[in-house]
C-alpha cells in the first residue's frame, strides 16, 4: 500500500489526545472515587488523580513522539571500527 | 668633604703614581722591545714619547743571539715575500733604514709576528721556486728527450728480420751475380791467358829466334874470323854476316817487342788476376790459381829463355868485341902498311908480283917493327896480364855476381811463387774438404728439416682438412637453408594470395550478411522504438492521487524486443521494482502532496533527535505559526549554510516544483533534517521513484531513437 510518512504525525497526535481523554478521565474518576471514598471529599486526590492521569498521558504522548529516536533494548547496533589515528 | 689639606695629599700621591706608572712603562719598554712596540701601536703619541725618551727604536748590537737567530730567518722569508708579494715589503722597508746591515728589531719582529700570522703562506712560498725548479729540470729533460728522440728516430725502428723470400731473392740474386761475375772473370782470365800464352809463346819463339840468329851471327862471326878461305867468299862471307847481323838485329828487336808485348800480356793477367782475387768469390779461386801456374810457367820460361838470350848476347858480345879487335887490328895494319906503301890496294894479299924489293924491305921492315912492338906489347901484355887478368876476373865476378843475383833473385821469385801456389793449392784442397764436410752436414741438416716439414704438413694437412670439412658443412648448411627460406616463401606468397582472395569472399559475403543484419537490426530498433513508446505513453497514464498502470508489461515488451542488445536490457532491467509492480505517481501529484506536505514540515521543523519533548513540539508550532517566508523563493545556485533552514528548503522546493524541476526539489527535500525528514521520507521515495522511472524511461527512447536513426539507411 502506499505509506504516506506524512500521516504518521497525525495519527500520532490522535493517539496521544485519546490517550490523554482516557487517562485523564479514569485519573479523573479515580480521585474522584477516591476522594469520594477514602479522603473525605478532598479535592486533592481528585487533582491528584487527574494531574497524575494528565502527567500520564503527557509523558506517554511524548515518548511516543520521541519512540522513533530512542533506541530500544533490543536493537542491534552496529559497530563501525575507524582508525583512531 | 676631605679637609684642604688632604686634598694636596691626594693630588701629589696621584701625580706620583702618574709618574711612577710613565717611568716603569719607559723602563720596561727600553727592555722589552716588544712591549715597546705594543704600546707604541696601542697608546697613541707614545712612541713620540719614547723616542724622546729612548731614542729610536734602533737594533741594539749587544742583543741576545736568540733574537738575531730570529731574525736570520724571517728576513729570508721576508725577501721571498718581498718578492712574491712586492706590495708590503718595499713599504714597510722604505719606513726604517734600509742600508742599515739588518732591519730595524721592530719592523723584524712585527714582520715575523706578520710572518708567523700568515703561516700557511710560508709552504706556498718555497713551492713555486721549487716547482720552477722541477719545471726547469723537466724542461731540461723535456730537451735532452727530445734530442735524444729527435737523434734516434731513425734507430728506434726495430730491425725487423728480413722475411725468407727476400733472403731467397737475395741469395739467388748473389749467385747469379756471382755466376755472372765468375763467368766474366773466367772468360777475361781465359781470354787474358790465352793473349798471354801466345804472346809468351810469341815471345819465346822470338827469343829462340833471336838466339838462333845471334848464335848464327856469332858462329858466322867467329869463321869470318878464323877461317883463311877465297876473297869472294870472304866477301860472301861478309855479306852473310851483315845478312845475320841484320837478322840478328832485327830478331832481337823482334824479340824485345815480342818481350815487351809478352811482358804487357803478363802484367795485364796479373792485374786481371789481383782483380779477380780481390773479388773474393770461391768459385773464381780455381780458375785463379790456374792461371797463376800459367802465369807463373810462362814468367819461367820467358825468364829461362830471356837468359838464354842473354848469356847468348853476351857471348856475341865478346866475340864481336874479338872480332872488334881483329878489325882494329887489322885496320891498323891496313893503315900503316897504307901509310907505308900509299899505292898499294887494300888487297895486298893478291899483290906478290907487283910490289918492288923497297917495298918489300919497308914492309918486312915495318912488319919486324911491328913484331917488335907486338913482342914488346906482348911482353907488357904479359907483365900486365896478370892485372888484366885479375881486372878481368872482377869484371867477370862482378858480372858473375850480378848475373848469379839476377838468377838467384828470379828463382827466389820462382820458388816463391810456387811455394805461394802450392799454399793456395792446398788452401784450395782444404776448402774444398772443408765444404765437401759441411755439405755433409747442411745434408744431415735438411734431412731432419724434411723429416720436420713432413710431421708439420701431416699435421696441417689434418687440420686443414677439418677446417675445410666444416666449411663444407657450412656451406651445405646455408644451402639448405636458403632452399628452405625460399620454399617457405613461396609457400607464404601462395597463402597470402590465397588469403586475401578469401578474405576478399569473406568480405563480400558478410557485407551481404551485414546488410541483412542491418535489416534485422533495423526492425529491431523499431520494435524497441515502439515498446518504448509504449512504455513512456503508459507512464503518462498517471492521474491525481492514482499512481500510474503497473509498468510491468510494457517494460516486458520492452525487455523482449531488446533482448540481446546488452544496453537495453540492462536500462530496462534498472528500472525499480516497485514501478514494475505498482507503477509512479505523477509529478502533478507529487506537487499537490507536497504542498500539504509543506505546513506539515514546517509545523514539525525544530524536532529532531535531540529536541523531541511535548514542549519542543509546542515551541515548533508556535514558531510555524509565527515564522512567514517566501510561498515561492527560487534557489540559488550553491546552497550556504543559511539555506539550510528548513522553512528555506521548503519554498525553494515548491518554487522548484512549480517551476517542474522534481529533481531539484528532491534535492533539496532531501536536505531536510529531523522530523521533518521524517515527515517527508516517503514523499521522497515516491519522488525518486518517479525520477528513476523516468529517466530510465528517457534514456531508452533516446536509445532507441539513435538507434532507429542509425539502421535508417540514406537513401
Amino acid at each position: 500500500m502506499f505509506s504516506m510518512s506524512e500521516k504518521e504525525l497525525g495519527k500520532k497526535w490522535d493517539r496521544c489526545l485519546a490517550d490523554g481523554a482516557i487517562k485523564l478521565g479514569t485519573g479523573l474518576g479515580l480521585g474522584i472515587v477516591f476522594s469520594v471514598l477514602f479522603f473525605k471529599r478532598h479535592t486533592w486526590p481528585i487533582s491528584l488523580g487527574s494531574g497524575a492521569g494528565l502527567g500520564m498521558a503527557y509523558a506517554n504522548c511524548q515518548n511516543n513522539l520521541r519512540s522513533h529516536y530512542m533506541l530500544h533494548r533490543g536493537d542491534k547496533v552496529g559497530l563501525s571500527m575507524e582508525k583512531i589515528d | 668633604m676631605l679637609p684642604p689639606g688632604s686634598a694636596s695629599k691626594v693630588v701629589v700621591a696621584g701625580l706620583l703614581t702618574v709618574s711612577g706608572g710613565i717611568g716603569g712603562t719607559v723602563l720596561y719598554a727600553k727592555w722589552d722591545h716588544k712591549f715597546r712596540a705594543a704600546v707604541e701601536k696601542n697608546v697613541p703619541y707614545s712612541d713620540w714619547l719614547l723616542g724622546l725618551a729612548l731614542g729610536p727604536a734602533a737594533q741594539d748590537p749587544g742583543l741576545p743571539i736568540k733574537k738575531r737567530v730570529e731574525l736570520a730567518q724571517p728576513p729570508s722569508m721576508i725577501e721571498k715575500q718581498a718578492k712574491k708579494e712586492g706590495a708590503e715589503g718595499p713599504v714597510k722597508d722604505s719606513s726604517p733604514a734600509p742600508s742599515q746591515p739588518a732591519q730595524s728589531l721592530e719592523e723584524a719582529s712585527a714582520e715575523a709576528t706578520h710572518i708567523i700570522s700568515a703561516i700557511g703562506e710560508v709552504p706556498s712560498v718555497p713551492a713555486p721556486c721549487d716547482t720552477e725548479a722541477a719545471a726547469v729540470k723537466e724542461c731540461n729533460e723535456c730537451h735532452e728527450h727530445k734530442e735524444a728522440t729527435a737523434v734516434h728516430p731513425a734507430p728506434t725502428e726495430p730491425m725487423k728480420e728480413r722475411p725468407v723470400e727476400e733472403v731467397a731473392a737475395r741469395l739467388a740474386q748473389q749467385e747469379q751475380e756471382e755466376q755472372d761475375i765468375s763467368a766474366s772473370v773466367s772468360a777475361s782470365l781465359e781470354d787474358s791467358l790465352a793473349s798471354s800464352a801466345k804472346a809468351t809463346l810469341q815471345a819465346i819463339g822470338a827469343q829462340e829466334a833471336a838466339l838462333q840468329a845471334i848464335m848464327q851471327h856469332t858462329d858466322k862471326l867467329k869463321e869470318a874470323m878464323e877461317a883463311e878461305v877465297l876473297p869472294e867468299e870472304k866477301s860472301n862471307q861478309w855479306k852473310d854476316l851483315e845478312a845475320a847481323l841484320a837478322d840478328r838485329t832485327t830478331a832481337l828487336n823482334d824479340a824485345r817487342a815480342a818481350l815487351s808485348k809478352a811482358n804487357e800480356s803478363l802484367d795485364s793477367l796479373r792485374s786481371v788476376i789481383d782483380e779477380s782475387k780481390g773479388l773474393k768469390i770461391s768459385s773464381v779461386r780455381p780458375l785463379v790459381l790456374a792461371a797463376e801456374e800459367n802465369l807463373h810457367n810462362m814468367v819461367v820460361d820467358l825468364d829461362k829463355m830471356v837468359m838464354k838470350v842473354q848469356s847468348a848476347e853476351s857471348e856475341a858480345k865478346i866475340v864481336s868485341q874479338y872480332s872488334e879487335l881483329v878489325n882494329e887490328a887489322k885496320r891498323q895494319f891496313q893503315r900503316e902498311v897504307s901509310s907505308l906503301t900509299p899505292e898499294i890496294q887494300a888487297n895486298w894479299k893478291g899483290l906478290t908480283g907487283k910490289l918492288s924489293t923497297d917495298d918489300l924491305n919497308a914492309l918486312i921492315a915495318h912488319a919486324h917493327r911491328r913484331i917488335d912492338q907486338l913482342n914488346r906489347e906482348l911482353a907488357e901484355q904479359k907483365v900486365r896480364e896478370k892485372i888484366h887478368i885479375d881486372a878481368a876476373l872482377e869484371q867477370q865476378k862482378l858480372e858473375d855476381q850480378k848475373a848469379l843475383d839476377n838468377a838467384v833473385n828470379t828463382a827466389l821469385q820462382h820458388v816463391k811463387e810456387d811455394a805461394r801456389l802450392d799454399q793456395e793449392r792446398k788452401l784450395a784442397e782444404l776448402r774444398e774438404v772443408m765444404e765437401a764436410e759441411m755439405r755433409t752436414q747442411l745434408r744431415r741438416q735438411a734431412a731432419a728439416h724434411t723429416d720436420h716439414v713432413q710431421d708439420v704438413l701431416k699435421v696441417q694437412e689434418h687440420e686443414l682438412k677439418a677446417e675445410a670439412e666444416q666449411v663444407l658443412s657450412s656451406k651445405m648448411l646455408e644451402q639448405e637453408t636458403r632452399y628452405r627460406q625460399l620454399t617457405q616463401e613461396q609457400l607464404d606468397n601462395f597463402t597470402l594470395d590465397m588469403n586475401t582472395a578469401y578474405a576478399r569472399l569473406k568480405g563480400v559475403e558478410e557485407a551481404i550478411d551485414s546488410h541483412v543484419v542491418a535489416e534485422d537490426e533495423a526492425r529491431k530498433a523499431h520494435q524497441l522504438w515502439l515498446s518504448v513508446e509504449a512504455l513512456s505513453y503508459s507512464l503518462k497514464t498517471a492521474e491525481a492521487d492514482v499512481p500510474t498502470v503497473p509498468l510491468e508489461n510494457a517494460a516486458q515488451a520492452v525487455r523482449d524486443s531488446c533482448r540481446d542488445n546488452d544496453f537495453a536490457l540492462a536500462l530496462a532491467s534498472a528500472l525499480p521494482e516497485k514501478s514494475l509492480q505498482r507503477g509512479v505517481y505523477s509529478e502533478a501529484s507529487l506537487r499537490a502532496r507536497f504542498n500539504s506536505l509543506r505546513s506539515l514540515a514546517r509545523r514539525v521543523a525544530l524536532i529532531d533527535e535531540s529536541r523531541n519533548s511535548l514542549y519542543q513540539y509546542f515551541l515548533s508550532y508556535l514558531q510555524a505559526a509565527l515564522l512567514f517566508e517566501k510561498s515561492q523563493e527560487a534557489p540559488p545556485s550553491q546552497l550556504s549554510s543559511e539555506d539550510l533552514d528548513p522553512f528555506k528548503l521548503l519554498s525553494y522546493a515548491s518554487y522548484c516544483l512549480e517551476h517542474g524541476d522534481l529533481e531539484l526539489a528532491a534535492k533539496l527535500v532531501n536536505q531536510l533534517r529531523g522530523e521533518a525528514r521524517r515527515v517527508v521520507e516517503d514523499w521522497l521515495i515516491e519522488a525518486r521513484l518517479t525520477l528513476e522511472t523516468r529517466q530510465v524511461v528517457n534514456l531508452l527512447s533516446a536509445y532507441a531513437n539513435a538507434v532507429g536513426l542509425g539502421t535508417t539507411q540514406a537513401p
